[in-house]
């Protein structure tokens, strides 16, 4: 499988335990320059600190930094979902917060960063899930490929905790590549 | 239609509830960040349509019983006891400190919901012995909300993270001296609450209704559009006495305000403002 970066206008990457790892080395290969914003929605502790921030920035050219109420979304940055706040995306591009129930058992949750990607960018989003050990983001990326996102999830075989990417598979909702060639793939997006 | 709904409301059927509730029931949600409102209508549709989604609406303007129930559960009402607990510490070290030398205090909780917050509050005001002199108004737009609130009830699920919570607030003794524990619910202390009036108060609508030291409110203007977010903090600004302090919640800011300028950032990292005393 190929994917086709010319029309994506945000990539969303969720990942729970093993996901941080994973996540570092898609970063690492990005440039200053890349021209999609990214989106990350890590499950975290609750009140947990911005030092994982500081944590990915370690790893990337681009800049790393917590999402706040109603900024846009820019090329050039990685967006991190906050602790203890879902994470969504309004129609003129804007991220803005909510504070309602976890869902399944998270929150930041990545199915609710995925719903509200597909209804707003649709097919102009792309969709990638990592290693953990739960189901969040199997139906986030369902619904995004429903809305024709383009979407991929880490081989199960190489991520630390399987269930995660298993949960999409078995969805239908994505296809799966091992790390080094969704960053390979990703990184062909015109800069 | 039962089981998982395919029926996805789309952005003019959530226009047609925003505007029945608004023509109707004179409710005004044109101004609520759409992301997030979409995802509660999306709920309750899923909860009450069968897939038919004229019918809601249909119930919605003739219905006013359905439609308060219905305003009540758009809105976002989850809240805790000490949340964000280096917040309540900044209260505690840095913000209280300076108005503990005023005769009287005034706080307005602004979106308080069911009042875990405005109970944490009181408990910090008790134990830096400012309570007495202290009066708190609690509002919200949400009417069962409130009526919880005024009870003083809180389900008791969570008592342990709040116990958790409050110690790295810096609670000086037990949460549990502060309360009465029932089978599944808690009941906070008669003393704590009798300086505490709870009311309603549509942000959006309802206008200035008095002066306060200090203006808490968290994690309610994630769910405005930044021109909403701007009226609000100009009723804040105007309901402010000078130097008084506004709180707003972490992920929040005055950027999108049109009177930041009025406020002196105290707080970076716990959203503490303070009026300018010109």
């Amino acid at each position: 499988m190929t994917i086709t970066l010319e029309k994506v206008e945000v990539i969303v990457v969720g990942g729970s335990t093993g996901g941080i790892t994973a996540i570092t080395q898609l970063l690492s290969v990005l440039p200053r320059s890349y021209p999609i914003p990214i989106i990350v929605v890590l499950h975290r502790g609750k009140n947990a600190n911005s030092s994982l921030v500081s944590v990915l920035q370690r790893y990337t050219q681009l800049i790393v930094k917590e999402a706040d109420d109603k900024e846009t979304l820019t090329s050039g940055f990685a967006y991190l979902a906050p602790a203890n706040y879902h994470l969504l995306v309004e129609s003129d591009k804007t991220l803005s917060m909510d504070y309602s129930e976890p869902v399944n058992y998270s929150r930041p949750s990545i199915d609710i960063t995925m719903f509200s990607i597909a209804s707003v960018f649709g097919p102009r989003s792309l969709g990638v899930l990592l290693s953990g050990g739960n189901k969040d983001g199997a139906e986030g990326l369902l619904k995004m490929k429903n809305a024709g996102a383009q979407c991929i999830v880490q081989d199960p075989e190489e991520a630390v905790l399987k269930s995660m990417p298993k949960a999409a598979l078995k969805l239908g909702a994505a296809a799966k590549m091992p790390l080094s060639k969704i960053s390979e793939l990703l990184q062909f997006a015109d800069t | 239609m039962n089981g998982r709904p395919e029926f996805l409301v789309s952005e003019t059927e959530v226009n047609r509830i925003i505007d029945v509730l608004l023509k109707v029931h004179g409710i005004d949600f044109t101004g609520y960040s759409r992301a997030s409102f979409t995802r509660r209508v999306q709920r309750i549709v899923d909860r009450d349509a069968s897939g038919n989604f004229g019918a809601l609406l249909e119930r919605l303007s003739v219905n006013s019983n359905y439609a308060n129930l219905f305003i009540n559960e758009v809105m976002v009402n989850v809240t805790e006891m000490f949340r964000d607990p280096t917040f309540f510490h900044a209260l505690r070290a840095d913000v209280l400190p300076q108005l503990k030398n005023l005769d009287h205090i005034t706080i307005w909780h602004a979106g308080c919901s069911t009042g875990e917050e405005v109970f944490s509050m009181a408990i910090l005001l008790h134990e830096m012995g400012l309570l007495k002199k202290t009066r708190i108004v609690a509002t919200d737009l949400n009417s069962d909300a409130l009526q919880k609130a005024s009870k003083g009830v809180l389900p008791s699920k969570m008592i342990a993270e709040y116990e958790a919570n409050y110690l790295s607030a810096g609670g000086l003794g037990l949460l549990s001296d502060y309360y009465a524990a029932d089978f599944n619910s808690i009941t906070v202390n008669e003393f704590l609450r009798s300086n505490i009036q709870f009311k309603q108060h549509n942000l959006v609508s309802d206008g200035f209704f008095g002066a306060f030291d200090l203006i808490i409110c968290r994690n309610v203007l994630i769910y405005f559009q930044k021109p909403l977010q701007s009226s609000v903090v100009s009723l804040f600004k105007r309901s402010l006495n000078k130097n008084g302090y506004l709180c707003l919640g972490t992920k929040e800011s005055l950027l999108f305000a049109e009177d930041r300028f009025a406020f002196d950032e105290v707080d970076k990292r716990e959203k503490v403002f303070r009026k300018k005393g010109s």
